[in-house]
């Protein structure tokens, strides 16, 4: 049976890295878990990023990251979204990114980071059981 | 369930094009949320219909690509685009990768321009059952160019000459001889084909072929004063975008001085409602089925076609 309205997720990477087979891995993974994904591409800046997750009205955004400028610009995605008055979308990341720095983003409402290793099914788990929690 | 006056708030945000709430309300209509067939009323009476153009044609020929340069062409022209990209929901999981966006030309940051992706949600024919109401929501916000582009199934696509005033079948140099195009199906429909990735070699050969297919019985052909034209394009350097434009206006300009507008327009409110009886209907017989009448059929007491009779008149409170 399939669901009549799947979650809708935006998979994306912010700034200037390349490396996009991660982002990729992710996008067929919550495909094949029942999610509606978008991908925006390699180098997006903030700001289009922001104009895609308004108009595909995502539940969540997946930021992908190597480069090591996710404290600038995670955060700056986050504040975008806070101002097209999407608040209650879902931030979450990826990529090699110290564990130093998950507190801080959390703080900055980037929720969960996953780093390299991160079984697939843990971030599947994750969206299903947090999503449902934000929606209702 | 969202109260009336937040829906008035949402509809009249959509009339003064604020794109985050077109961005709700096509969620609310294409997720048949709560208060959604409010809003969509709200939102079809007091708009009027805006010309639609379909992008058709099998996957990788270039139809996300060519919608960014429509989308150029019309916002150099002064035009608001909307755009709305289908992509298929995988039966088995019910997820989907809609992937039509990354290929779409960044007009990320103009006002004029939005683009919206949908999912299949288990139809065929290359569109959403609920992309009509999608397509209700961008005339209310004041586009004036809606794409719709379809999912890229190929020779059975013939859904979007239901919801689309002009048809653009876009193929690719090398995609096979004249046999092809004599083929039933999408080739039917096309108002104007498009041989797309003119910077290939073959271009010349396909353009040809197409050509002779279709004027193969042409005379026959219902359009009657209207011959599809054959153009070559390179969505990736932009040649041959502008006589496209200008092919598509003596399109819609053919529909209104011949009054097919009209009977496309007819043809497309009547798929709408079918398939909104079709979805209604089927829900509300379907609540009525029990375990009960599985049963009765399982153990041959009844058959599904009686069975069905009954569900249908109301009955059937086995």
């Amino acid at each position: 049976m399939v669901d009549a309205s799947p979650y809708r997720i935006l998979i994306a990477k912010p700034g200037l890295d390349g490396h996009d087979r991660g982002a990729k891995v992710i996008v067929r993974a919550l495909r094949d878990a029942g999610f509606e994904v978008i991908y925006t591409g390699i180098r997006q800046t903030p700001e289009m990023i922001a104009r895609a997750a308004v108009q595909e009205d995502v539940d969540a955004v997946g930021l992908s990251l190597l480069s090591g400028a996710h404290m600038t610009l995670f955060p700056r995605v986050v504040s975008l979204l806070k101002k097209e008055g999407l608040d209650d979308v879902l931030i979450f990341g990826g990529g090699i990114i110290p564990e130093n720095d998950y507190e801080p983003l959390r703080k900055k409402g980037v929720d969960r980071v996953f780093g390299p290793g991160t079984s697939l099914q843990s971030i599947v788990d994750y969206l299903k059981e947090v999503l449902p929690r934000k929606k209702s | 369930m969202p109260d009336r006056t937040d829906l008035r708030r949402l509809a009249r945000r959509v009339r003064e094009g604020d794109l985050p709430a077109v961005a709700r309300a096509i969620s609310f209509v294409v997720d048949d949320r709560p208060g959604s067939e409010d809003l969509a009323k709200e939102l079809y009476l007091g708009s009027s219909a805006v010309h639609k153009v379909g992008l058709a044609g099998p996957p990788g020929s270039g139809k996300s690509t060519l919608t960014g340069r429509l989308i150029s062409y019309w916002r150099g022209l002064g035009l608001k685009v909307g755009v709305l990209a289908v992509d298929p929901s995988s039966p088995v999981s019910g997820g989907a990768f809609l992937g039509d966006r990354l290929r779409i030309q960044d007009h990320s940051g103009d006002p004029g321009v939005f683009i919206r992706s949908l999912a299949t949600r288990g139809r065929v024919g290359g569109l959403t059952p609920t992309i009509f109401g999608a397509i209700h929501v961008l005339e209310a916000a004041g586009f004036q160019k809606i794409i719709i582009e379809t999912v890229g199934v190929g020779q059975d696509e013939v859904e979007i000459a239901h919801a689309a005033d002009t048809v653009l079948y876009v193929v690719t140099p090398g995609l096979g001889d004249e046999i092809q195009a004599l083929k039933a199906g999408i080739m039917e429909i096309g108002d104007i084909f498009v041989v797309n990735k003119a910077d290939l070699q073959g271009k010349d050969k396909a353009v040809a072929d197409l050509r002779r297919a279709l004027a193969i019985g042409a005379e026959a052909s219902p359009d009657g004063d209207w011959s599809a034209p054959v153009l070559a394009t390179s969505a990736l350097t932009g040649e041959g975008i502008e006589a496209l434009g200008e092919a598509i206006e003596r399109h819609k300009a053919h529909l209104d001085s011949s009054g097919q507008r009209g009977r496309r327009l007819k043809d497309q409110l009547r798929a709408e409602v079918s398939l909104y009886l079709a979805r209604r209907i089927s829900r509300s017989v379907e609540e009525r089925l029990t375990e009960s009448h599985l049963a009765a059929l399982v153990d041959r007491k009844t058959d599904p076609v009686t069975l069905g009779h009954e569900l249908l008149a109301g009955r059937g409170g086995a």
